[in-house]
């Protein structure tokens, strides 16, 4: 695993403290330089991306960024907006600005609880984070609001990138397979809309499949297998 | 002496992932000693004043269950238990890069569940690999170990017994690759030249815990590695 002095091998597993590499490489994400080598400081995946070296994480939390979409639960709601939480080491801010119905409004706490309440979903966007101030939020945008409707699957956020898929791939199918419209949070948590509860809990099912499975190989058609086994059972229910 | 040779290890067992609830955690069997170690963050600081603007606050919390001794142990934190969770978090917090998470902590609990000496560094020895599990940035892992004196011998790594029969007791918390000692402590006397060997001794001691160490990380994502393996080959054909 270690004591390669140029490179780990791709797609390795790797530790804190492992040496990736030696020699003109830039440390990226996950990884730092110590002298002239270059060590992981989280367990995931060693990833070289033309002369940088990446870790992909198998666990951790969330740290906002910029544009994410994210799906976070009203906890407390101020004179001038609401304290959302999006599962970060952070609560977010949701200005009352940044709401579409916000317009001509003045803010007044009885007003503002009309709209989000505590204890409400809402799918919102990341405008600002810098880890020096709490995240900043709008729900001003096409699909982003209040969630009405729809189940909820809550995964470590480093395994979004696999329900995603390749281009969207996976999501794609299982949109398809399942008939459910899917929204996936870049903090973890997955909105699941669909006609019917029985699709929504296949959809879930599935989700929770592949952050179980996340690495294994050939997963999307797997998954889609035990949707259509699954999908089966309930029509033969109607 | 339970027949070890002078510079023997007790016999170690490490585990990775064990408690759902917690973000990180790992258990630990040294010798006769049970620990479980769990992380949980970063996450929000409670109290907010608590909170430091350029990086997360490490909290420790070193307990013994009331079954885990000979005779029953009151539950409430004793002077003992405090001592050690402030040098188990202080030989911690070096390994931990807590700058990524301003404003947040990282909370480490350390229950003892069965107790036979050398449980503050078995203790470290599991801490560092929950911190590794839950996702958090480390340098590297911290491995720790005690030397100790009997009957004007050194020797390594001390049963409850040897080392309320023994002379001295010098426990060691150590980070192989950065060659840093992060903890040490000694009861009881030693000349200059059995202080040497006993650290040498432990020092090595750690580098094979440390070892383990590794191992138990990989074993916890193995299943993963291999198939991650295979998905690149079929990647190729593709």
């Amino acid at each position: 695993m270690e004591g390669l002095t140029v490179l780990a091998e791709r797609k390795q597993l790797v530790g804190p403290g492992d040496v990736l590499a030696e020699g003109p490489y830039f440390a990226g994400e996950n990884t730092y330089r110590e002298g002239s080598k270059i060590f992981a400081s989280r367990v995931g995946m060693a990833d070289v991306i033309g002369n940088k070296l990446i870790v992909m994480p198998v666990k951790g939390a969330y740290i906002p960024r910029m544009d994410d979409i994210v799906l976070g639960r009203v906890f407390d709601i101020g004179m001038s907006g609401w304290q959302v939480d999006i599962y970060a080491p952070y609560p977010a801010m949701l200005p009352a600005s940044e709401t579409p119905m916000h317009r001509g409004r003045d803010s007044v706490r009885h007003d503002l609880r009309s709209i989000y309440g505590v204890g409400d979903l809402m799918i919102a966007q990341v405008i600002a984070f810098d880890r020096t101030r709490d995240p900043l939020l709008t729900t001003k945008g096409r699909g982003l609001g209040k969630v009405t409707s729809g189940r909820v699957a809550r995964i470590n956020n480093t395994k979004i990138p696999r329900v995603i898929g390749k281009k969207g791939s996976m999501i794609t199918m299982l949109k398809k397979e399942t008939g459910t419209d899917i929204i996936p949070g870049q903090n973890g948590v997955i909105l699941v809309t669909g006609r019917n509860p029985d699709q929504e809990l296949i959809a879930v099912e599935a989700i929770y499949m592949i952050e179980r499975e996340a690495h294994t190989t050939g997963l999307t058609d797997r998954v889609k297998a035990m949707i259509l086994e699954r999908m089966k059972g309930i029509t033969v229910g109607q | 002496m339970d027949g070890r040779r002078l510079d023997e290890l007790r016999p170690i067992k490490l585990e990775v992932g064990i408690l759902d609830k917690a973000d990180g955690s790992a258990y630990i069997e040294h010798g006769r000693n049970k620990i479980l170690a769990a992380v949980f963050g970063p996450r929000e600081a409670h109290p907010k004043h608590i909170a430091l603007a350029d990086r997360a606050v490490v909290k420790c919390r070193y307990h013994m269950a009331p079954f885990s001794t000979d005779e029953r142990k009151s539950p409430a934190p004793s002077r003992r238990e405090l001592e050690l969770s402030k040098v188990i978090r202080e030989s911690l917090e070096p390994s931990i890069m807590s700058e990524y998470f301003p404003r947040s902590t990282i909370d480490i609990i350390i229950e003892v569940l069965q107790a036979d000496a050398g449980t503050r560094c078995a203790g470290i020895t599991a801490a560092s690999l929950a911190l590794a599990d839950a996702g958090i940035p480390l340098r590297e892992l911290v491995a720790a170990c005690a030397a100790g004196k009997i009957d004007g011998k050194v020797v390594l790594d001390l049963s409850d017994i040897e080392d309320k029969k023994g002379d001295a007791d010098l426990p060691v918390a150590y980070m192989p690759k950065s060659n840093a000692i992060g903890l040490l402590q000694m009861d009881g006397s030693m000349t200059e030249e059995e202080l040497k060997q006993a650290l040498d001794m432990a020092i090595n001691a750690c580098k094979t815990i440390y070892d383990m160490q590794r191992d138990a990380l990989r074993r916890k994502y193995h299943i993963e590695r291999d198939e991650s393996e295979t998905e690149e080959v079929t990647e190729v054909k593709a």
